[in-house]
């Protein structure tokens, strides 16, 4: 059972055996497979129209189905590695042990936002963009350009005490625990993270970036950390509702997993500590 | 207009090519901004369903019109269309009213201008491409 821990806590080693593992998915061609597939939900997903991704009720099982199948083919190349989580209410700047040469790289440079630094600076000739929305294939940051500051613990503590998961709408516009989440409502946490980072982050092709896997890592743990402190509450809807992914319904593009099936992330994986 | 009768009416409107959905804010409507947004009060004036934009920004031709959504027919319906040097930003519009594009999906703007000239900022003289 692989047990997810904070990036902060990894040994040289572990980090490594990540790094490692992402530059080889990218070689062989499987991590622009997992770029296409969310840039072609989110930009699909509406709030009028059928919606899996993003900005509705499946948000959170759909990414811990997408985190586990990147998870899972990164222990195919290395069966020791697991998803580390970033969190960004507690390691909050660029200085941070995440930014170093020796696992993620830094900010992009100022003339152009280029990352110049790391595995993943283009200039090392392992990590060029072939999924963009524009025709440049380097990894861009612009950490903290974007927006002053990352959430802090009290922004998420107000986002977990919120008892119902989500309401109708059931789009950006809902009330609900899963809306907050995701940052269409409120304090704003999951998108705030992504426009913090800048660069490939604020686009529809952010796990171009491999800081977005350690984001919705954090994400995916927070969903697990509201399911602890609200125990008489679950996913909704659970019946039918239309262009929504219900409790019971098989979520796209998988066609084999319905949020049901996810709820329960022990069954693949825990977290080193609570929230 | 309520938000019950709003989300009816959005319910019967579809992406256009993948391209851009219903404009449906009317001018002086109240928006929710988040956390992260950079659009400019002066970028945030009115749009109508019938507003063009035609402007150069930072050096970038930034062309803006509504596009029939079919169907609808309501004086507000329709679909907004930007292009950037002739390429087109793919964007979206939120329940809310404001718009995000493939550029910054992750902070509104409450006008297709404003969005616009987000997208060429963050571009720095690079070319859109057609998304996957």
């Amino acid at each position: 059972m692989a047990v997810r821990k904070n990036q902060a806590t990894l040994t040289a080693q572990e980090k490594r055996g990540f790094v490692n593992a992402v530059l080889a998915l990218k070689a062989n061609g499987g991590y622009d497979a997992f770029v296409t597939t969310h840039n072609s939900f989110i930009t699909s997903d509406t709030d009028d129209g059928e919606r899996t991704g993003h900005r509705s009720p499946s948000f959170l099982p759909w990414h811990r189905r997408f985190l586990l199948q990147f998870e899972q083919a990164l222990q195919a190349i290395d069966p020791t590695v697991s998803l580390p989580y970033w969190d960004w209410t507690a390691d909050q700047t660029s200085s941070s042990s995440l930014w170093g040469d020796d696992f993620l790289g830094g900010d992009g440079q100022s003339s152009d936002s280029q990352v110049t630094t790391g595995a993943f600076a283009f200039s090392g000739g392992n990590w060029t963009l072939n999924v963009s929305s524009d025709n440049r294939n380097f990894l861009r940051r612009a950490l903290g350009a974007g927006v002053a500051s990352l959430p802090s613990k009290d922004d998420v503590n107000s986002v977990l005490a919120i008892s119902t998961y989500d309401a109708a709408p059931w789009n950006s516009a809902s009330e609900g625990f899963r809306n907050n989440l995701e940052g269409w409502r409120g304090v704003n946490l999951h998108n705030r993270v992504h426009v913090w980072v800048g660069g490939d982050m604020l686009t529809g092709m952010s796990p171009n970036d491999p800081v977005f896997w350690l984001h919705h890592c954090f994400i995916d743990k927070l969903w697990a950390a509201w399911q602890s402190r609200h125990t008489d509450q679950s996913y909704q809807p659970t019946v039918s509702t239309t262009n929504v992914v219900a409790l019971n319904d098989t979520m796209k593009p998988w066609n084999d997993t319905a949020p049901a099936a996810m709820l329960d992330h022990t069954r693949y994986y825990t977290y080193d500590t609570g929230f | 207009m309520s938000e019950t009768t709003q989300t009816a009416e959005l319910t019967r409107r579809r992406m256009l090519q993948g391209a851009a959905v219903a404009l449906t804010a009317a001018a002086g409507t109240a928006l929710i901004g988040l956390t992260g947004s950079t659009d400019k009060p002066a970028a945030a004036a009115g749009l109508a369903g019938s507003d063009k934009i035609d402007e150069v920004y930072q050096g970038r031709r930034i062309q803006g019109r509504p596009v029939s959504a079919g169907g609808a027919g309501h004086h507000h319906h329709g679909s907004y269309s930007v292009l950037i040097d002739g390429k087109e930003l793919h964007m979206m519009q939120n329940a809310d009213g404001t718009w995000i594009s493939v550029v910054n999906h992750y902070q509104t703007f409450t006008t297709p201008r404003g969005l616009a000239r987000a997208a060429v900022r963050e571009l720095r003289g690079a070319s859109l491409v057609p998304i996957a």
